[in-house]
Parts: C-alpha cells; structure tokens; sequence
C-alpha cells in the first residue's frame, strides 16, 4: 500500500506555567517520538489509556495544536512546516470525528449550516449545489434529507454522530481521524457507526486513524494496531498478530484486562502494580519498567528504541533486544490445557 | 448568495433560528414573573413613545400661580394637574413622561454603545489570547479601578453635557463588564469541539468567531444587558441629580428628584412620583432579566461542557 500518512519522532510536549511571571516549571511529555505511517484505504488503531496521548497525537496531525517537534508527511508534504494558507487548502484531504457527539456540533446551527460549512470554505458552488451535496452526504450517513432543517439538539447522540462523520466526509477527504468516535455512544449504537464508518471507507477510499482506548473496538475496525504508553508507541503490529502474539509487557497486560464472556474458560490475569507515572516527569529507562512484570536492570537505565522482530511487527522493548527473538510465552490466550482447574469465581 | 428563489426554501435559515428563539419566548412566557415584567415594560415603552397623542401639554411651560399644586386627589389639586406641579407651577405628569424618553433612551443607548465595544474587545481578547489579551485586560483593568463617577464628572466637564456625550460616557465607563463576561465565556467556548471541528474543514479565524463563538456567548450578554439597562438609568438619574447629566432646561427624573429635593417637606410629590418612575422601569426591566436568564439556562446547559 502506498503511504498516505507519515509521522516521524512527533513530539508534544505541553509547558506548565506556574506564579505570578508564568513561568516555565515543568513539561508535560504528552507525546514523545512517535513515528508510524499509514496506507491508503488502511485503518491503523491507536490503543492506549487515558492520558497516553493518543488524543494529543491525532490533533498534532491536523496541527490543532502544533507539535514541538517531528515531521507529519501528506502525501509527500510535510505538514508541520506548511504556511497557514496553505494549510487551510490542505485541511479538505484531512478530516476529524470527535469523541462527543454532543460537543462537536454547534448548538446554533441547523444541520444543513454545519454540513455545508467545509463546502463554503474549499469548494465554490451555487447555493442549490451545496443543498445537493449537503443532502447527500446525510443519506450517505444514512439519515434523511429532511434532517438537514434541524439543530443537533433534536438529534440522538448517534445521529449526530452521523451528521459528524457527514461534515468529514462531505469534502471526500482522504484521511479521517476517529478521535474516539464511538467512546460517547451505547454498545447498540457504536456498532451501527462503527459498520458505518467501515462501509464508508470502502466506498471513498478513506484511510482511518482510528483512536480508542476500547480494545474491542480497535481489533474491529482496525488493520494495524498501535499501542501507546506514556506519550509513545511500545508495539505496532498487524491487528491479527498483535492479539494473537503480542509482545510487549503492557500489551499483554492490556489484552489480560479484556472481559472473557465465557465463564468456563479460564483467564489469568496480569494485574499492573501502581498507576501510570505522571508525564511531567516520566520514568528514565524504559517508561514502562516500574510496572512492568518482566524488568530486567537494563530497563531502569536505557530507553529501548522500536525494532522490527519479526514481520511488520515492532516493539519498544529490551526482551527482544538480542537477534534472535525472545520467546514470550504471555499467560494470555492460552488454550484451556487438560489439568486447567475451572476457575470458582472471583477473579478470574 | 445565490439561494433558490423558491420563497420557503429561501429563508429557511432565518425560519430556523427564529425557531430557536421561539423555544427561548416560549420558555420565558412560562415564568409568571417575567410576563408581568415584560407587559409592565411594554407599558412604559409604549407610554413613553406615545404620550403625546393624548396628553399634549409642554413640559417647559411654567404657570407659576398654580405652583406647587399637590395631585388631583388631594386638597386642592385639580384635574388640570393631574400629578400636581413643581415650585415653577409646570405640570410633574408631563415632565415625568418627557423624563421616561431621556432615561429610556440613555438606557439603552450606553448599552448599546457598552455592549459593542465590550463584545468586540472581550471576542478578541478570548479568541486570540496572548498579548492582545493581556494588553485589553489590563486596559480593563485600568477603567475598573478608576471611580466611575468621577470618570464621568471629569469627562463630561471636558466635552461638556449633552445626551450623545452622557451616551459616550456612560456606555465607555460600562464596557468593562461586557468584556470580561464574553471573554470569560468565548475561553470556554473555544475549546469546543464544534471550534476545532470549524478550525479542521479549515474554516478562517474571523468566521469561526462570527459564526461559531459569538451566537453561543450572546445570552450571558442579554442577560447582563438587561440588569445594566436598570443600572444605567439609575446612574443618569445621579448625574442628572449631580446636574452632571442631560442638559437642562429637558426634564429628566434624576433632575426632577434633584430639584424637588428642596420642597420635599412641602410636596412630596415632586420627588415621589418621579421616584416611583424610576422604580417601576427598573423593576420591570429586572423582572425581565431574571426570567430571561432562566430561559437561556436550559439552552446554556445545552451546550454541552
């Protein structure tokens, strides 16, 4: 697949201004040396928990706010570096869904203002055109032409989240950024967006970052997997090896937290020790060692780099420093042996 | 804009937000307190615009043998006075009507004035932050620690008086509370989603705040608007007292009191009725306000935060 979408060491990190002179008294590390490409028609998920900057790194992408430093490339262009007009041209390949489907529509615009509002900016069409492409980006979302009269109030929030995805795709962008798009809705709901979303990517040709903190959801949707920690991606894999065989610590913690619905089977849980270190001051070495259920002492003094260890399969971590891969045998997945005892409730 | 020139299709936009607003009056005609606010305002307004189709008498003319003739309904009064007249025999009814056009006026026009320049100053502020922030703010900050009246005074004793240089002075003394409450609010606004929505279809800096920021920061500002209508009369009716305010010889009730003032042991009505003026329009307005702002609450809370 030809690369759509390139980041290079992005980097964010927020200034904490304290007194009376505002001066700088820390850093928050939000993000830190992320780097992934992304395909054309390609979903890529960026997992991770809150406050890990998955949010931070999707909105450095479109520049809402400025990174302090790395390359994004879009279509050979590096966007970091592009003139304000110039950005504004660009925006109409690049689009965003937010997470709240209550936040990102304005409240005083019917559907038919928020809709048209990318066509006024790039597109220089008669009035009636605009209607016609309004209209149909909403029956493309599945609502109604008539909907277009209405405000995003006497909406639900899944279908506003429809009139949002409507507003991104009107100007038939090539990248689309789901920050969260699902997370505000309810399980019956997200899997109608979610399908939709989908179909739409087929349909347009879209190339998806999809951002979510829902394992679930990103396994769905998604064709290569990002996990992030800290401000920085510790496993980026195929979506099918990385459930299948992960091999960072954290991911199989994060994959051991996963409801198993099914009460026979038997689940051992990998239980992290402690809370996410704060990113004003993140651990030296490897930002994941303090939890990290596997920490060896190289760990607490050198920051591992991403390396490839087997196909399209990079992770950020010293167990498979040396050439020939560590063999992990993660308590995850496993098939239920025969002297498996069944589990009596609890945690299991 | 080239709109189809099929009529409900054209103002399809205008029918929408009035739809918007009708849900606001629909909500405002539920509080008991706010109708009867809003009928007793519409009294005034409609006397004051009015009067003189049925009560045609000059406010200047002086009859000084009937002076200081008390109400018809007490001894001594008579009809042709209706509400007495002062120590110059000029009918109080009259004065108090010509009075309610110059408070009315000056009222809404130093909003008027107060409001444009504190909603332009507080979007900027809010919006663009940084240094023109800290610049307005502190220039804010400026005309807040200054005393109004004596701004006022010293203002006016340089232009001199007259109702547009009362207007200019009241509605720059005033500015300040509409900048610091946008700019509060356009703070909070701005970090929406539905801003960085506009800002990612790469909509320009100047329409987001046109469109996005300010319809949704306007109904703190009528809310305050409101009140300060109220405030604003009452501060004419002191400078006018201070014989800073409108030039006399026109009445206005802050100069009726200020001159009635003299004779209040004599007759009361000089300084009553054009007090109980003043109160009546400022309860109006107030009890307007307060409904008003119930109203736009559910649509505040609407925008979700």
């Amino acid at each position: 697949m030809p690369e759509l979408l390139t980041v290079q060491n992005l980097v964010k990190h927020f200034p904490v201004r304290r007194g009376f002179l505002g001066r700088r008294t820390a850093v928050v590390h939000a993000v830190d040396d992320v780097s992934f490409s992304l395909g054309e028609n390609e979903t890529l998920g960026l997992v991770g928990e809150s406050g890990c900057g998955k949010t931070t790194t999707g909105f450095s992408i479109l520049r809402l706010i400025e990174p302090t430093s790395g390359e994004v490339c879009f279509r050979g262009e590096n966007i970091l570096s592009l003139p304000p007009e110039r950005l504004r041209h660009l925006r109409r390949h690049m689009q965003i869904v937010f997470q709240d489907p209550f936040g990102s529509l304005n409240p005083r615009l019917t559907v038919e203002r928020v809709i048209e509002e990318p066509l006024l900016n790039h597109e220089d069409l008669s009035g009636a055109e605009r209607r016609i492409r309004v209209q149909e980006a909403l029956v493309m979302v599945g609502l109604l032409p008539e909907h277009m009269t209405r405000f995003p109030h006497e909406f639900s929030g899944g279908q506003r989240q429809r009139i949002c995805v409507a507003r991104a795709l009107v100007l038939r962008p090539r990248l689309v950024i789901g920050d969260e798009p699902v997370s505000a809705l309810d399980v019956s709901v997200r899997a109608q967006v979610l399908n939709l979303m989908i179909r739409l990517q087929r349909q347009l040709n879209l190339s998806y970052l999809f951002i979510s903190h829902d394992l679930a959801v990103i396994r769905y949707v998604s064709h290569r997997v990002g996990v992030m920690y800290l401000g920085q991606i510790v496993e980026l894999a195929a979506t099918k090896a990385l459930y299948a065989r992960p091999l960072h610590p954290y991911t199989w913690a994060l994959l051991s937290a996963v409801p198993v619905p099914d009460p026979r089977r038997a689940r051992q849980r990998i239980i992290l020790e402690g809370d996410v270190p704060s990113p004003m001051n993140p651990p030296a070495g490897c930002r994941f060692h303090p939890r990290c259920t596997e920490v060896k002492s190289i760990c607490r003094e050198q920051a591992p780099i991403m390396r490839v260890v087997e196909d399209n399969h990079a992770v950020r971590c010293h167990l498979y420093e040396d050439g020939e891969p560590w063999n992990p045998a993660p308590p995850l997945h496993r098939k239920p042996e025969a002297g498996d005892k069944q589990p009596k409730g609890g945690n299991a | 804009m080239n709109r189809p020139a099929a009529s409900p299709e054209r103002f399809r936009h205008l029918r929408a937000s009035l739809r918007l607003w009708g849900e606001t009056l629909r909500a405002l005609a539920r509080s008991p307190g706010a109708v009867a606010g809003g009928v007793l305002f519409a009294l005034i307004i409609g006397t004051s615009i009015c009067f003189q189709i049925f009560y045609t008498k000059d406010p200047l003319a002086q009859d000084l043998l009937a002076r200081l003739t008390p109400p018809f309904w007490q001894e001594g009064g008579s009809l042709a006075y209706p509400l007495g007249t002062d120590n110059l025999g000029r009918d109080v009814l009259v004065r108090i009507l010509y009075g309610s056009r110059v408070s009315l006026m000056v009222g809404f026009a130093s909003v008027l004035v107060a409001c444009g320049a504190g909603i332009a100053l507080g979007l900027i502020s809010g919006y663009y932050g940084g240094r023109t922030d800290s610049v307005i703010m502190r220039v804010a900050d400026v005309f807040m620690a200054y005393p109004f009246m004596l701004l006022t005074i010293s203002i006016i004793a340089v232009l001199g008086n007259s109702i547009f240089n009362l207007i200019l002075v009241l509605g720059l003394s005033d500015w300040v509370t509409y900048a610091r409450t946008i700019r509060g609010s356009v703070l909070s606004i701005k970090e929406k989603e539905f801003v960085l929505a506009a800002r990612s279809v790469g909509t320009r800096n100047r329409v987001i705040l046109l469109r996005h920021v300010f319809p949704n920061v306007l109904s703190p500002i009528l809310v305050l608007g409101t009140v300060r209508v109220a405030n604003i009369i009452i501060w004419e009716s002191g400078l006018s007292f201070l014989g800073m305010g409108v030039p006399p010889p026109m009445p206005t009730w802050g100069r009726m009191l200020a001159e009635g003032r003299v004779y209040i042991t004599d007759a009361w009505w000089l300084v009553t009725l054009p007090g109980l003026a003043i109160m009546l329009t400022i309860l109006s307005i107030n009890l307007l306000g307060d409904g008003l702002r119930d109203a736009l609450d559910p649509r505040l809370r609407n925008i979700p935060g």
